[in-house]
């Protein structure tokens, strides 16, 4: 059975509509996944000469203890952000002759395969045979360590996976389970109760009496368990359908009357944004992200290099500019026929939207305003970014639009989402970042910071001149690629 | 009112569509049938503009479909789930659709009014989202939608599968009240030959995208259609 479900995965893997389309996607992720495989591997190797090194009196196997717990928490941190739940289409199989608890057992046992369990073998493995070699310990002491500690990750891969069930519908209910972290670190670091050497005493243990590995293996069978019966309650249909019946939310947006014969539209993209996961995480992201300048302006290294402002200004005036405006016209791909085929002209529906972008630069660069703090010339620069966002940047990203295939599943969390993203979202990026910078460096380096900011100023605002020509243009674009765009978006999958 | 010229649309090498002259007269309730495949949703599709044709044209009031968007304002259609919008309500979706046909609100509602009946209390003041109706509710709410605005072409494609008895019946009676003035051309596809007898003056049977027969509807359409269908070319192959 097992394999048959192992086939049915690679079928749907292979077969789905957009593998040769993402393929880029693919080996960029390959690259990036490559690139951690080696970083892990070389701490892992270097991992028992580094603490002979800078700690010779210390016993390595000892001193890792004392820091497994952090990076069991830190380990938990990254999956619960960016490991996706494992999944498979129950629905197909439900009336099959096929026992439940071997269905749910495959969606579990694939998940141990993941990348994410893989990472910290890379350590484990290399450092225990490193002991193993050096005769820190007795063989057996070492061998039961590293079944312990890949035990321990195991079980934080299914404690993910039951925390996220829980909290991902309800983020506030989170806050206790921070708290306590919180506190819990603020007491290792006040030297009041010491968490992480408790726990690595605790893992010390296991050196001493090696059958004591048995209780991380019982550990990571629990939660097994627990995910077995988390599950199985979910294996009906109306499981998955008693979530949507809460009521809906009318808000009519009625301010946006005032913008004429563009509100519609206006209301529409409102609603598209409130009322879908996706695209109203990326407002919360915008304000989150919005602090990345505490990053670059408090540091003196950066003082030099005032290009690099110019980076952060578009970024942080422009971010929901850009995650919204990648992403246009795929927002509407579920319903791109209607828009085709409906009384909407082309001009007024990408003026709504540059619209919208508009509002939104006009509102981070308000809320960017206390950055004053760290000067005027930062204040004025990101107003000058602002003004070379709404002229430049927001047409170009309409037109980048009209190259978009993909249609996205407004559902899902923008976390590690790649779906929906193709070659353009990449090269967009380009010009919509990297000229500016490059620009301003030039006057910067060759006249002065001044004329930098004049410069980008005027290519803003000559765009807010030619801005109806521009979308007058883009909007034939649009026409041209009309029917491959309606094509694209009706196809599924990521 | 529309009419399609040297109309072939080709996918991959094979011809799906091929009809070589078809008129519609303005007013008429002209009729789709033909098994799965036989290109009735591709018609549609060209007559839309949502596909390109391989060859011939479509004129929708003496405007080329592909060439001009002035066919929009008057026309107006429901072909699948995919011209719904399934985060807004069913009201939102209607005032939505009404704005871009240029009605207000007032007259939405007073159209809304008149398809009381026909939404059986199940549709409007649910304060619930279109993705969450269920698939025979989405399509009323879609055939109703493309009423508003008093369209002079109205394109359905199966707007009787998924409904429920008394719906379908209510929406027979509908088309038929919108042809009785001769103001509306309304298209309609269907599996149901009884529905489409009844509603439709004209039909057209398409058969792997070619135009098999065309007829004015008589007493004794049905049988013929029925005839058709069950023939022994099509018991084989199904």
């Amino acid at each position: 059975m097992f394999q048959r479900l192992i086939s049915l995965e690679w079928k749907s893997f292979f077969r789905s509509a957009s593998l040769g389309k993402s393929l880029g996607l693919k080996i960029l992720m390959g690259f990036l996944a490559l690139y951690f495989v080696t970083i892990f591997l070389f701490f892992g190797v270097g991992l028992y000469p580094i603490i002979k090194e800078y700690f010779p009196e210390e016993d390595p196997l000892l001193f890792v203890n004392n820091y497994v717990l952090v990076w069991l928490l830190a380990e938990l941190a990254y999956r619960f952000l960016l490991q996706t739940l494992p999944v498979l289409d129950i629905k197909p199989f439900m009336v099959m002759p096929i026992k439940k608890r071997k269905l749910i057992n495959f969606v579990l046992v694939k998940s141990i395969f993941s990348f994410f369990n893989f990472l910290p073998l890379l350590i484990i493995i290399p450092f225990g045979i490193f002991n193993l070699y050096k005769q820190t310990h007795p063989d057996i002491s070492i061998i039961a360590w590293m079944i312990a500690l890949t035990f321990l990750t195991l079980s934080v891969n299914y404690a993910n996976f039951i925390i996220k069930k829980r909290f991902t519908e309800n983020l506030k209910a989170l806050i206790p389970v921070l708290v306590l972290i919180i506190a819990l670190f603020l007491l290792d670091y006040f030297d009041i109760f010491k968490v992480g050497l408790w726990f690595g005493s605790a893992l010390d243990q296991i050196i001493e009496s090696p059958y004591l590995a048995v209780i991380p293996v019982l550990l990571f069978i629990g939660l097994f368990k627990w995910n077995q019966k988390n599950l199985e309650g979910k294996f009906y249909l109306d499981a998955s359908l008693k979530e949507q019946t809460k009521n809906a939310d009318t808000k009519e947006f009625l301010w946006t009357k005032k913008f004429g014969d563009i509100a519609p539209y206006l209301q529409q993209d409102l609603k598209l944004i409130w009322r879908n996961k996706r695209p109203k995480t990326t407002i919360y992201m915008s304000f989150l992200l919005l602090g990345y300048g505490m990053f670059f302006y408090p540091q003196d290294s950066y003082q030099n290099m005032p290009w690099f402002f110019v980076f952060v200004g578009v970024f942080i005036t422009g971010i929901f500019m850009i995650n919204f405006g990648q992403f246009i016209p795929a927002w509407d791909a579920k319903y791109y026929s209607l828009i085709m085929s409906q009384n909407i002209p082309l001009k007024k529906y990408l003026t709504a939207k540059a619209a919208l972008m508009t509002f939104s630069v006009i509102i981070l660069v308000i809320l960017a305003t206390p950055y004053v703090y760290f000067g005027w010339n930062i204040f004025f620069l990101n107003i000058v970014c602002a003004i070379y966002n709404i002229g430049i940047n927001i047409p170009l990203l309409l037109y980048a639009g009209s190259f978009n295939r993909k249609s996205i599943d407004l559902d899902k969390s923008p976390f590690m989402n790649y779906q929906g993203t193709g070659a353009t979202q990449w090269l967009v990026s380009i010009p919509l970042m990297v000229v500016p910078v490059l620009f301003f460096w030039l006057f910067n380096k060759y006249v002065s910071y001044e004329s930098g900011m004049i410069f980008l100023l005027s290519l803003g605002i000559l765009g807010m001149f030619f801005r109806a020509s521009a979308i007058n243009f883009i909007s034939q674009v649009y026409k041209r690629n009309k029917y491959s765009m309606l094509e694209g978006f009706r196809q599924k999958g990521d | 009112m529309i009419t399609a010229t040297n109309l072939t649309k080709v996918y991959k090498g094979s011809t799906v569509l091929n009809i070589d002259h078809l008129d519609i007269p303005e007013g008429q309730s002209f009729g789709l049938v033909g098994n799965n495949g036989a290109g009735k949703t591709t018609f549609f599709s060209l007559l839309l503009d949502l596909i390109q044709p391989t060859t011939g044209n479509i004129f929708n009031n003496e405007i080329t479909v592909n060439q001009s968007e002035e066919w929009k304002p008057f026309t107006s259609s429901f072909i699948d789930e995919s011209f719904l919008i399934g985060y807004l309500t069913p009201e939102e979706y209607f005032y939505f659709i009404g704005e871009l046909r240029q009605q207000n609100k007032a007259d939405v509602d007073v159209l809304l009014e008149k398809f009381e009946e026909f939404f059986n209390g199940e549709i409007l003041n649910k304060r619930k989202y279109l993705r969450d109706f269920s698939k025979g509710n989405q399509k009323k709410v879609g055939i109703v939608a493309a009423l508003i605005g008093n369209p002079k072409v109205v394109i359905l494609d199966e707007p009787f599968a998924n409904l429920d008895p008394t719906t379908q019946i209510r929406l027979k009676k509908t088309i038929k009240e919108l042809t009785a003035t001769r103001d509306t051309t309304i298209l309609i596809s269907s599996h149901d030959l009884i529905h489409i007898t009844e509603v439709c003056e004209r039909i057209v049977l398409l058969n792997h995208g070619l135009v098999e027969k065309d007829l004015i509807t008589s007493a004794a359409t049905l049988q013929e259609l029925e005839a058709y269908f069950s023939k022994d070319e099509f018991v084989e192959q199904s």
